[in-house]
């Protein structure tokens, strides 16, 4: 056995030179190989076919080059789909927001005691197929559902939401909550109880350690959840499809129903202004998540 | 130091659960005073601490702060200030930002602010730090950030919890020599908490031993080094040999069956008692001119000693001795009378508390 | 005490509104009555016609198969590239890492029809193969993320101790390295399991119309109605899973009690 050998030679003596070279690179350019596989499919299933986007955006059903696919999106029907798209999912951004850092706080407060259990009671939903779930909200916001039979029997007026726009943000507030929660969750638990303590002990109250220490630090978790529920809100065309009816179109029902219709070309094309946008956020959270990784995720 | 009692804790108790911390504790703390609370971990020091810092509420008793009862303060109203076991420094500011926390806080002036991060780093050496970023420093000097950062705020105390705790040996014993001279500039009252004698020892004025939830003894170094007053603290300061031994007569002690003058009186005749020989009190003599005799069974080179194991009247005896007895060779013990120190058995269940685990 | 109890309305508030739905479906599922809107009675009739629908048992077969066989399939294949992105330098990992990011920072929509644009274009027919690519493709990224904060915790001197113990390197993975950073792979097994069984997006664009999955199946019959089968194999999938996280949950509670006490 070669290896071992190398090694203890290394523990007792100092080997010459070269050969403490040659044992390194050997071992390393072994270990490097395992990515191998993971590098090849990468490259075959995601660089080639984000390529391969790119290629029918920019040409036509004979192959030319052509911007008309891209320019499509200045139609009145495409752009109007884009802007709703991006209105209701930065209101949705901002009500997750809203909605999870103070539950993410709170559930900082209890976490010694019962951590993991809580993080999975936000999890636990994602196991019961979600378009079931987002179909279950058609039943509570229904002319006849459930929110509408509580209201009459108190004989307060009923709300008509099922259909409109009110009832796709719900959808997808509820859908992204969880991917909110947790990456502020997960940044705010990692934050020193020492460095709280200490903000006090210089004198700060309640308000102003949260504001100049509990807020600041947990910017990362922030920027990722913003991603994480901004970038499948902004795409989505299920659960406009659930809830919206047919009448309101987003920029993904759009996308899809070229490509069902078989027009690649000008789907890859829409696709692409898409994609502008969720570059932009990924550009944004890659400045604050440098250190872990994307690992605040989960 | 003055006399002048600048903290008091009055029958402190605190308990997590079933788990009881601090029993009935009592402790003054003086004006100006350098102040240890040394123990073991889980002895019930850090909490202490936290109390007087005020990150812990005591389920009963009082913290009195210059005569005022302060024990629900929140630590923002408290006039001391903490510097923490790992730093906790602001990892999202600068160096100087860490410092000028507080005083922005008070709402002290631009220029107050700025000549106090000067007067603060020069005092812990690190000039020319302000627009660092705390996690490009070292452990040793994120400390001393940490010590600045405490001491702009002129604190009337300042509490160290193990501050020196993650750092490599040297470094620890040169920041305890630049301590004790920030204490001496400074000109206020430390309270320190540390499970390590020997930094113990170097720098305070008083320490107090504790283990679990107890006080086992509060006095000057000497004090306690010389003079321990149980089992415990003989063995938490330093080497010892400590061997259960019963009193003949006033200034005579039975000792594994060969009797010791000692100087101790006042001790009923034949009460058992543990006896305490610091390793460095035994000296090996010829055969003839010890009280006991024994044989070398081990031998270790220590740099200023020898530390040897001497097997005599059945029991293993620690010895350091600066002159070398090779293993095997027959030795005479001798203790000088004045080096024996008795003690009592633990009676109480206080003292049952103190019981070194094996 | 009054924050305390504003604190628990809260998260009472939030947990209402994320279990809601998933309660009327469980009650759904014991509806007589074939439509959604309307309460029929209870009943057990369609937890019984459930196993006879062939329709839902294939597209069930198809979905655990294909979560299953990705979920491997990328634990094996990410295990691997977080081990040898470990061992890298900091410029290449940090570009395989972006990379890796791809998949989950980008929309499920534009993913799926890459895939589906690439699988056209090598002239691969669209259905179970492709469906297995496309979520081992998602999958992988999850699995490294769970993979390499454990490699990261892990003294890199063990494996140099097993070699220098006379271990070979391939003994000293499966004997040193592989049960360290074992309960990381297990949680991206699991995590790349749960988003295979739970996508519809990416399945929707490159699964042909030979095959289903549950998601798929249940997209097609969004606009006439679900069949209350659905609700039954729903309710049962999770109340399954909700099992089986409480007795994992009992036993790590059990572990960690003399942990606590310190």
């Amino acid at each position: 056995m070669k290896v071992p050998l190398n090694v203890k030679n290394k523990m007792f003596q100092k080997p010459a030179k070269d050969s403490d070279k040659e044992f390194k690179i050997g071992r390393v350019n072994q270990v490097k190989l395992l990515s191998f596989p993971y590098i090849i499919w990468m490259v075959g299933f995601i660089i080639i076919p984000l390529l391969m986007i790119l290629y029918y955006g920019l040409t036509d059903r004979d192959n030319n080059l052509t911007f008309k696919n891209i320019a499509l999106i200045s139609d009145p029907i495409n752009r109007k789909a884009l802007l709703l798209a991006l209105e209701l999912s930065l209101i949705s951004t901002i009500i997750c927001l809203l909605l999870a850092y103070p539950l993410a706080m709170v559930l900082r407060k209890n976490h010694k005691t019962s951590n993991s259990f809580i993080v999975l009671i936000i999890i636990l939903p994602m196991w019961m197929n979600f378009l079931l779930r987002t179909i279950a909200w058609q039943n509570i916001l229904e002319k006849t559902g459930i929110i509408n039979s509580i209201l009459q029997f108190f004989h307060l007026p009923t709300l008509n939401i099922i259909n409109t726009s009110a009832a796709i943000i719900l959808g997808m507030v509820y859908n992204f909550l969880p991917f909110m929660v947790l990456p502020i969750y997960n940044v705010l638990v990692k934050v020193d109880k020492d460095v709280i303590n200490a903000a006090r002990d210089l004198g700060a109250n309640g308000r102003q350690t949260f504001l100049k220490i509990i807020l600041p630090l947990s910017i990362p978790g922030v920027v990722s959840g913003i991603t994480m529920v901004f970038v499948p809100s902004l795409t989505t065309f299920v659960i406009s499809t659930i809830l919206g009816g047919s009448k309101i179109v987003l920029i993904g029902n759009v996308i899809e129903q070229q490509f069902r219709l078989g027009n690649w070309n000008t789907g890859s094309g829409l696709s692409l202004v898409l994609m502008v946008f969720i570059l932009f956020s990924m550009a944004i959270l890659s400045k604050y998540d440098k250190e872990s990784e994307g690992s605040n995720l989960w | 130091m003055t006399d002048n009692k600048l903290i008091n804790l009055e029958n402190i108790s605190k308990s997590y659960g079933d788990n009881i911390v601090l029993d009935e504790l009592n402790l003054y703390i003086r004006e100006n005073e350098f102040l240890t609370l040394l123990g073991p971990s889980g002895c019930g020091k850090t909490t202490t601490l936290r109390i007087i810092g005020g990150f812990e509420t005591p389920d009963q008793g009082r913290v009195i702060f210059e005569g005022k009862d302060i024990t629900n303060l929140p630590p923002n109203e408290r006039q001391l200030n903490t510097v923490f076991q790992k730093y906790a420094l602001f990892n999202h500011m600068t160096i100087s930002e860490n410092i000028a926390f507080g005083l922005k806080i008070k709402k002290k002036s631009k220029e107050y602010i700025k000549d106090k991060i000067k007067y603060a780093l020069k005092l812990v050496n690190l000039e020319g730090y302000e627009n660092r970023m705390p996690d490009s420093l070292s452990g040793g000097q994120q400390q001393r950030i940490a010590i600045a950062r405490a001491i702009v705020n002129e604190p009337k105390v300042l509490l160290l919890d193990e501050p020196l705790g993650a750092l490599d040996l040297k470094l620890r014993q040169d920041m305890q020599y630049e301590l004790i001279r920030l204490k001496n500039e400074l000109g206020i009252t430390f309270i320190y908490v540390t499970h390590d004698q020997e930094e113990a020892l170097t720098m305070s004025d008083t320490i107090v031993v504790m283990n679990q939830g107890y006080i086992q003894q509060i006095g000057t170094p000497e004090d306690i080094y010389n003079e321990p007053k149980n089992a415990f603290v003989a063995d938490f300061i330093g080497d010892s040999n400590i061997i259960a031994s019963t009193m003949v007569e006033d200034r005579l002690v039975n000792i594994l069956g060969t009797n010791f003058p000692c100087v101790d009186t006042g001790f009923g005749r034949n009460q058992p008692v543990d006896v305490v020989i610091r390793p460095e009190d035994i000296d090996l003599v010829k055969p003839e001119d010890g009280i006991i005799q024994g044989r070398v069974t081990s031998l270790i080179f220590k740099g200023v000693h020898y530390e040897m194991d001497v097997m005599a009247n059945g029991h293993e005896w620690l010895v350091h001795s600066t002159d070398l007895f090779p293993v095997g060779s027959e030795v005479g013990l001798y203790v000088d009378p004045f080096d024996i120190q008795i003690m009592n058995k633990p009676t109480s269940e206080d003292e049952e508390a103190v019981e070194i685990e094996e | 005490m009054v924050k305390k109890i504003f604190e628990r309305f809260y998260i009472g508030i939030i947990l209402l509104f994320l279990y809601a739905p998933i309660l009327i479906l469980i009650m759904l599922s014991f509806n007589k009555s074939k439509s959604r809107a309307r309460w029929g009675g209870f009943t057990f009739h369609w937890y019984k016609e459930l196993f006879q629908n062939e329709d839902i048992m294939n597209a069930l077969y198809t979905t655990l198969i294909i979560a299953f066989l990705s979920a491997l399939i990328a634990t094996i294949i990410g295990t691997a590239a977080a081990i040898a992105m470990n061992s890298m330098k900091r410029t290449p990992r940090t570009i395989l890492m972006a990379i890796t990011n791809i998949p989950m920072l980008n929309a499920d929509i534009v993913t799926g029809i890459s895939l589906m644009l690439i699988f056209v274009a090598l002239r691969f027919t669209l259905g179970f193969t492709s469906v297995l690519i496309a979520h081992i493709t998602f999958n992988i990224p999850y699995v490294i993320l769970s993979v390499m904060p454990k490699l990261k915790q892990l003294n890199p001197h063990t494996f140099e101790a097993a070699l220098d113990l006379g271990a070979s390197p391939v003994y000293a993975f499966f004997k040193v390295i592989l049960p360290d950073i074992f309960s990381g792979v297990i949680s991206g097994f699991f995590l790349a399991f749960t988003m295979s069984l739970d996508d519809f997006v990416i399945t929707h664009f490159t699964k042909g119309p030979e095959i289903n999955t549950l998601s798929t199946k249940i997209y097609t019959e969004v606009r006439k109605g679900i069949k209350p089968e659905m609700y039954a194999l729903s309710t049962l999938l999770f109340v399954t899973v909700l099992l089986l996280l409480i007795i994992i949950n009992r036993k790590g509670a059990e572990k960690k009690v003399p942990l606590k006490q310190n």
